[in-house]
């Protein structure tokens, strides 16, 4: 493998494994705009001996929870997560697709009950894994990743 | 736990059964016997879009079961005000002891199992669930028959877009049944339902004559971008006399209705109408499952 374009984090999270050219999906999943003010660098289509190429993904000072890394499997499942502190490693993350995926997807149903101004979070139930589909919890309507609204 | 009724997907056979059995058992009673189920118990309809048959025949049930009604009128509704339907619906399932909800919105009821403390009934939400119809479409099924299994049962009309086909068809997943699906290619019934539920037949023809079950719906003018295709294909659905009498003599022809002009008047009157038995059994269906849902038994 070449050498690395971006340097090691100190704290943080790093998503490695990511699909070349699924990163920009991947951050905007996570909400990573800009705003948060947090360093985050994204490289893409990097050389990996596992598979050829990937997207690596690094966000300081922001550690992964648990609901945030299932969101991650959805769209990355070759994906894994590092937990950085102080410069170690100190929990490596097979991402895995779950049963279920609360709070973090949008339903892309602009009729679902979850698009109107009711206090509550999506629920979307993994129904098939390879292709990936979901099953919105609320309108029970399905959807591929493509048709996710990210 | 509480019971809700949300989505036909959300029941297994024996759920389906045991609605269709208490429903069965509490239309043997008398009306004086039956009253005497539920006094006190109030149901509360919240309907945020219009419904004459539904909340009609939920009214009646209750009321044949000894209890009272509250309606949410939907033009004067505090969701006009602004209210968010989570805080309306709070309060008015607080009020009673089940609520039936309607919604434009999919999702609607489901919401409101996790947010009250009472039953909920879903009452229809978009274009997803309308699990009461299904309920007492195949209660009127059970009721003809004596058995669902065994069937051969045909949907014709508009597949595509029509709610109560699609909770029907896949009700019908937990039968032996054969189905038949009988539609312009412009409303094919949509390929995932199709796989699930594993369809022996789709035809573009008018093939009845072998059925024991035909359910008809009306293929709808503003579903088709074409016009002229909609005036090509709304005749080849339309069901008179001659066709109809060329059913099984013992076939029952249904209908959730409204019907527009896919069934002709004239074959009301033949023996394989029944959309209007249809509709009536709408009451009992909906006494079995106000039962079901509240834990009460029905003692004959």
């Amino acid at each position: 493998m070449s050498d690395l374009k971006v340097s090691k984090i100190s704290n943080g999270t790093v998503i490695d494994h990511i699909s070349p050219g699924k990163g920009l999906v991947v951050m905007s999943l996570l909400g990573l705009d800009g705003s948060s003010k947090r360093t985050t660098s994204l490289l893409m289509n990097v050389e990996s001996s596992k598979m050829e190429r990937k997207d690596i993904l690094k966000v300081e000072d922001r550690k992964l929870k648990e609901e945030e890394v299932m969101s991650v499997s959805v769209l990355a499942p070759e994906a894994t997560v590092n937990i950085i502190d102080n410069q170690s490693v100190v929990e490596k993350k097979l991402v895995e697709l779950p049963e279920k995926i609360e709070g973090v997807l949008e339903c892309p149903n602009p009729h679902c009950v979850t698009n109107t101004d009711e206090p509550l979070d999506v629920s979307f139930e993994i129904i098939d894994k390879k292709p990936v589909m979901l099953k919105c919890g609320y309108c029970e309507r399905k959807f591929t990743t493509q048709e996710l609204d990210i | 736990m509480k019971k809700n009724l949300i989505s036909i997907n959300d029941l297994e056979r024996s759920d389906i059964e045991s609605f269709l059995s208490t429903a069965s058992e509490v239309e043997k009673l008398t009306k004086r016997k039956a009253s005497d189920i539920l006094p006190g118990c109030i149901l509360s309809t919240l309907f945020l879009e219009p419904s004459t048959r539904t909340r009609l025949s939920f009214e009646a049930a209750m009321q044949r079961l000894g209890g009272t009604t509250i309606n949410l009128a939907s033009e004067v509704s505090s969701v006009q005000k602004g209210e968010n339907i989570t805080d309306t619906g709070k309060v008015v399932a607080g009020y009673t002891d089940i609520c039936v909800v309607r919604s434009p919105y999919e999702g609607t009821a489901r919401m409101l199992t996790e947010k009250t403390k009472v039953p909920i009934i879903n009452g229809g939400d978009g274009a997803n669930q309308h699990p009461t119809q299904t309920l007492l479409d195949l209660f009127t099924i059970k009721k003809e028959f004596g058995s669902i299994d065994g069937l051969k049962i045909g949907m014709m009309g508009d597949l595509k877009y029509g709610r109560t086909v699609h909770s029907l068809a896949e009700a019908l997943d937990n039968y032996s049944v054969e189905i038949r699906l009988i539609s312009p290619d412009e409303t094919k019934m949509p390929e995932h339902i199709v796989k699930e539920v594993g369809v022996e037949e789709e035809t573009n023809k008018m093939k009845i004559k072998d059925l024991d079950v035909l359910y008809t719906t009306r293929i709808q003018k503003e579903r088709f971008p074409d016009k002229q295709e909609y005036e090509r294909v709304k005749d080849v659905f339309v069901l008179d006399e001659e066709r109809v009498k060329e059913m099984k003599k013992d076939a029952i022809l249904m209908h959730p209705l409204p019907r527009i002009d896919e069934i002709k008047p004239e074959v009301d009157k033949l023996p394989q109408a029944r959309y209007f038995e249809q509709a009536k059994n709408g009451v009992p269906a909906r006494m079995g499952i106000i039962l079901e849902l509240l834990g009460v038994e029905v003692n004959v």
